[in-house]
């Protein structure tokens, strides 16, 4: 692990991250723990949002310098590396409704503290959900919406997981700008997230892992 | 502007009772903007598709339709008899002409039963805009952004920049890029599309001035934004202006300075329209969406410009917080008092209370999931406590939380049936 990348990066140094992690690479550093250095940073980050310390910009920046780095190291790692996955979430934003930004964020902060997340993108009817579980097998169903008409959507949704048998197999959670506690029942769903951290502090619940 | 608007000296009123009600109304709203004590609480429901919804049309006919459009909007009217009113025509032909990519229209892409949904992306690069917008803001708009959001005005790009047009000898060369068909195209397109503008617009006039002639102001004005939203919701996109706080910081600040004086003059026509409380709708500077210190940095700053500069030219700015802003309070306490009107999402209704109540006229916030899947007595439990907490002395307007597509008929109807019953102040 080098201190140096983790600080810079947690303090949001993108310059100084990203030339730390290539004086490390040309110095024969192994990239893996380059890498590792970049999770442990990513995971301060979080802690951060979850304190009210960082918000979105941080997150954004945070995941960004993640990126660069992770595109300089991955053609100096040698062979396959797979890394063990927490859990799989399926996500998506649901039937008739096209907004895709906190979709993405919530995808993109599961994958990095270690989920491994399949996005199906947006106006996702339910019998698309329904399919994608079948496939993926996903213990957690993530639901996104903006509008007021993702309520009806999302309860389609839950539905028809119930109707294809695949309820018991899978925890469903929502969020979005007019989602709350209210909607979550009305929709029959297991958890409302208010943002992207919440979000995976209910998969790691839900999945068993501090 | 507010005393112009209460008059309502260019109405014709369809009769004296009309007339009187529309200046009760009218009055109740203004006086609660100004913190003195109405007669009781005004409500205003904030509707957007819901009259159409509910009266059995699809947002497709709002859109596309003006004639169904006012129709759904009187039913809606006559149905709730609310405080203020706006009718639900909108201009689908317009953006459609134009082949308008920022934005999806009912029944084009999306269901006909959702309204027009936005589509937010990075329209430009950091690179490709900040200098370019600080140094001629028109010129940006109208041969990168336009081109760019509107597949039909693509063309535009092939023009000159307007700002070598300093005299005469350079006018052939302006004249010659018309001869290319493309660009000629596009001005045909955009007389064609501003001749459908001008025939919607002419009919919504006439339709709103039918309403106010029925006894009801109209609600909100054109909408303004806050600089920060120019830019992140318009240009660079959520994740383009958020890197740039970091990597680009003045150029960001910069940039946003540029844009008050332009948001100001756009908000103005508001008073042509006759109604001087304009909305703002506010989306980045949320709880969540920044810490405080980068709110105060980047966000409120150029927004309270805006406000300043309206409410000295005599206008009521009325930003709506959405989403939750509750560790906002104290920044945006910093306001003229009894000069604006603040709508809230998600608010934590005491801390409002306490630190805006002696300062600025509160409207809102009935969940709109209430609305839509709670019950009547649920909602006017809401409405109650947002009266005994917020209401007590005035100072309050209520309304959803959001703008109103889907609810309950009867959990709407229990909104504003029971703000008018238990709102009296005498």
């Amino acid at each position: 692990m080098s201190k140096e990348l983790i600080e810079a990066m947690v303090d949001m140094k993108e310059q100084e991250a990203l030339s730390i992690a290539k004086g490390l690479l040309d110095n024969g550093g192994d990239p893996i723990k380059i890498l590792d250095s970049c999770s442990e940073a990513m995971e301060i980050v979080g802690k951060r949002f979850e304190t009210g310390e960082y918000f979105l910009p941080q997150l954004m920046m945070a995941g960004e310098m993640l990126s660069q780095i992770s595109i300089m190291v991955k053609p100096h790692i040698k062979g396959e590396q797979t890394k063990e996955s927490l859990g799989k979430v399926l996500i998506g934003t649901v039937k008739g409704d096209i907004h895709n930004i906190g979709k993405d964020i919530v995808t993109f902060m599961l994958d990095v503290n270690g989920f491994e997340v399949k996005d199906i993108g947006v106006d996702v009817p339910p019998e698309k959900f329904v399919e994608a579980i079948k496939e993926f097998k996903p213990q957690i169903v993530g639901m996104s919406g903006l509008l007021t008409l993702a309520y009806d959507s999302m309860k389609d949704t839950v539905q028809a997981i119930v109707n294809a048998g695949l309820r018991d197999n899978v925890k469903i959670m929502i969020g979005g700008g007019q989602m709350d506690e209210k909607v979550r029942e009305y929709t029959a769903s297991d958890a409302y997230c208010q943002d992207a951290m919440a979000g995976v502090s209910k998969a790691k619940e839900w999945i068993g892992v501090k | 502007m507010l005393e112009h608007w209460c008059s309502a000296p260019n109405i014709v009123f369809a009769n004296d009772q009309a007339e009187a009600s529309y200046k009760k109304r009218a009055k109740r709203v203004a006086d609660a903007i100004q913190l003195k004590v109405p007669d009781r609480v005004p409500i205003t429901p904030a509707f957007s598709m819901f009259p159409a919804l509910d009266n059995g049309y699809t947002c497709e006919d709002v859109f596309f339709n003006p004639e169904k459009a006012f129709t759904a909007g009187v039913k809606a009217l006559e149905a709730f008899q609310p405080d203020t009113f706006r009718l639900p025509i909108r201009q689908g032909q317009v953006f459609e002409a134009v082949d308008c990519r920022q934005i999806l229209l009912p029944g084009r892409g999306i269901s006909p039963m959702s309204g027009m949904q936005f589509v937010e992306k990075e329209y430009a690069t950091a690179d490709e805009f900040y200098d370019a917008f600080l140094d001629d803001p028109s010129d940006f708009m109208f041969r990168t952004l336009l081109p760019r959001m509107c597949g039909a005005m693509a063309p535009l790009k092939k023009l000159p920049a307007m700002r070598e047009i300093f005299g005469y000898s350079r006018l052939p060369a302006l004249i010659q890029a018309f001869a290319d068909p493309d660009v000629l195209g596009v001005f045909n397109k955009m007389a064609e599309a501003g001749a459908e503008m001008e025939k919607i617009s002419a009919y919504s006039r006439e339709k709103s001035r039918e309403v106010m002639s029925m006894g009801f102001p109209t609600d909100l004005s054109v909408g303004g934004l806050a600089p920060f939203d120019l830019i992140g919701d318009q240009i660079r996109g959520t994740r383009g202006v958020m890197l740039d706080m970091f990597r680009r910081p003045e150029k960001l600040l910069a940039a946003m300075e540029k844009s008050v004086p332009m948001i100001v003059a756009m908000v103005l026509r508001a008073k042509i329209m006759g109604n001087p409380i304009v909305s703002i709708p506010l989306h980045k500077g949320a709880d969540g969406f920044m810490s405080l210190e980068q709110y105060k940095t980047f966000y409120w700053p150029t927004l309270r410009k805006v406000m300043i500069s309206m409410i000295d030219e005599g206008l009521v700015p009325a930003p709506f917080f959405e989403g939750d802003n509750t560790s906002r309070l104290e920044v945006i306490s910093d306001i003229p008092k009894g000069k604006a009107l603040y709508r809230f999402e998600k608010i934590n209704i005491h801390k409002a209370k306490e630190i805006l109540g002696d300062t600025v006229c509160f409207r809102g916030n009935v969940p709109v999931s209430l609305l839509n899947t709670g019950t009547p007595e649920e909602v006017k439990d809401y409405v109650k406590e947002l009266i005994d907490v917020v209401g007590r002395e005035g100072g309050l307007i209520v309304d959803c939380g959001s703008v109103i597509d889907e609810a309950k008929h009867e959990n709407i109807k229990a909104m504003i049936e029971f703000t008018k019953e238990y709102g009296r102040y005498y």
